[in-house]
């Protein structure tokens, strides 16, 4: 309890590991049962990882530093390890799915992306140790491969674009072909281009605990975790709901409204809060004569207001989304091709 | 991508590359912990800042404040405010005690959160443990 997105009692966090491993052991028996494709071993990867790394939340020393220290293997090594993994597999698939390019490359593409996330991610969760109590040495590791952390986002949205340029098909669900390009996008500029602004040790050290890591987390989570999910839903959705292969046209427009809004408005979170983090910066930290933390939070409010505004945008693309799935129920279930 | 570049290779890649990173990070992961002693004076970590951690967390301070440069941005770093504080613990601990209840109106305001003395002691112990830490030099000045 009491830390920074470990906020569950632990009572919970049982609870979440239980779940977690009921969920597991679901889609694991399925995948066992069925074709077993690259797809879904990474897939089966992440998820298995993503349990292991939740288990240091339970370690809690009196060790600040300790605990800092361990904290990061659940918060980092989920965004820059794990999810990676699961995000891959899902943008994977949808993009075998909706382009019909031969899986092989999609596979080969997959492979090299998670390749990457891994190989800068790991050692990237460094970019964390410069000023938490841990050794030196940390700040060569944790600029060097945190740098180099945009790479497999970068990767990532050549993929998507790349595979849809050569579909060898029109998928009629095109909401969810907007929402693959859109996550590719939003990840590497959310996490890629908005990680590496403060990654290096010498620019940390002005930016750590800024808004300039609150306008990153913004985007990085839109772009890598919620657009993602949003892909998947609106690729499955019409199939389970028994609507043939898309939503209908109507619904479809509806979707990419709420996408186009949902989007543009985190895009103008994200400028709101760099504006806030680098006045809060030149103010508080590098002025001839620093001000204080609540005298400079009082001088950026412009930003604040900004960002609200745009918070209310977001809102009302999310109404939006959610009001898609009710619209052209009546009309009969469209059967196009595959 | 060309044709002579297999999946087998890609494949490979993400195996070696993966496990390789891991491996990495257990031996500087074994490195560090055992470095630490230098850096965060645990000798001084008495069972009173351990306390102290623990008011910290069941008050949910981080949900506002930020130690060591995490937690919520919306209020002041407290990693260095026994120092901002002019090197007092007393200092620390009559700002939580002397909160108003109803708040500040037109800015921010911290809670009364009734602490007893105790753990009026433990948090400012505590607080001042923090500010011994090794950060190499961070935060830039006293402003936090």
């Amino acid at each position: 309890m009491g830390r920074e997105f470990l906020e569950q009692p632990t009572i919970t966090k049982v609870g979440i590991v239980i779940v977690v491993l009921g969920f597991i052991f679901n889609i694991g028996m399925t995948v066992l049962s069925g074709r077993k494709t690259v797809v879904s071993v990474v897939l089966l990867t992440g998820l298995v990882g993503l349990a292991v790394f939740f288990l240091f939340s339970f370690y809690n020393p009196d060790n600040l530093v300790l605990d800092k220290y361990f904290w990061w293997w659940v918060v980092h090594l989920w965004v820059e390890g794990v999810w990676e993994l699961i995000l891959g597999a899902i943008l994977a698939f949808v993009l075998i799915k909706v382009t019909g390019v031969d899986r092989e490359v999609i596979e080969k593409w997959l492979y090299l992306i998670i390749a990457m996330a891994l190989i800068t991610g790991v050692i990237g969760t460094g970019h964390h140790y410069f000023y938490i109590g841990t050794p030196e040495y940390w700040m060569w590791l944790g600029s060097i491969f945190g740098a180099l952390e945009p790479i497999p986002f970068f990767m990532m949205t050549l993929f998507a674009f790349n595979m849809v340029s050569r579909r060898r098909r029109e998928h009629p669900n095109q909401a969810a072909v907007l929402w693959a390009l859109g996550t590719a996008v939003m990840a590497f500029l959310g996490a890629g281009v908005w990680g590496f602004m403060h990654t290096l040790a010498p620019v940390n050290y002005y930016t750590h605990g800024s808004q300039i890591t609150a306008a990153h987390g913004h985007m990085a989570f839109y772009g890598a975790y919620v657009m993602i999910v949003l892909t998947i839903i609106s690729y499955a959705m019409p199939i389970l709901r028994g609507q043939g292969n898309a939503a209908s046209a109507g619904a479809q427009r509806v979707e990419k409204w709420a996408f186009w809004l949902m989007t543009v408005s985190m895009v103008v979170i994200t400028l709101a809060l760099t504006g806030a983090g680098v006045l809060q910066i030149w103010l508080q930290r590098m002025a001839e004569e620093p001000m204080s933390f609540m005298a400079t939070q009082d001088s950026i409010t412009f930003f604040y207001w900004l960002r609200e505004a745009a918070g209310l945008g977001f809102l009302i693309g999310l109404v939006l989304y959610v009001y898609s799935f009710f619209v052209g129920k009546a009309t009969t279930p469209a059967r196009s091709a595959a | 991508m060309s044709e002579r570049f297999t999946k087998g290779m890609a494949r490979n890649i993400y195996v070696g590359g993966g496990v390789f990173s891991l491996l990495l990070l257990l031996s500087l992961t074994f490195h560090t912990v055992s470095a630490l002693p230098e850096r965060d004076h645990r000798e001084n970590l008495t069972p009173q800042v351990a306390l102290g951690k623990k008011v910290w967390e069941d008050n949910d301070c981080i949900g506002c404040h930020t130690l060591l440069g995490e937690g919520a941005y919306f209020a002041p770093e407290l990693g260095n405010v026994y120092q901002r504080f002019g090197d007092s613990t007393e200092t620390i601990a009559m700002c939580i005690r002397s909160r108003p209840a109803e708040g500040i109106p037109g800015r921010r305001s911290m809670p009364q959160f009734n602490l007893s003395d105790e753990e009026l002691n433990a948090i400012s112990e505590f607080l001042k443990w923090t500010s011994e830490i090794n950060t190499n030099d961070w935060p830039p000045n006293i402003e936090g």
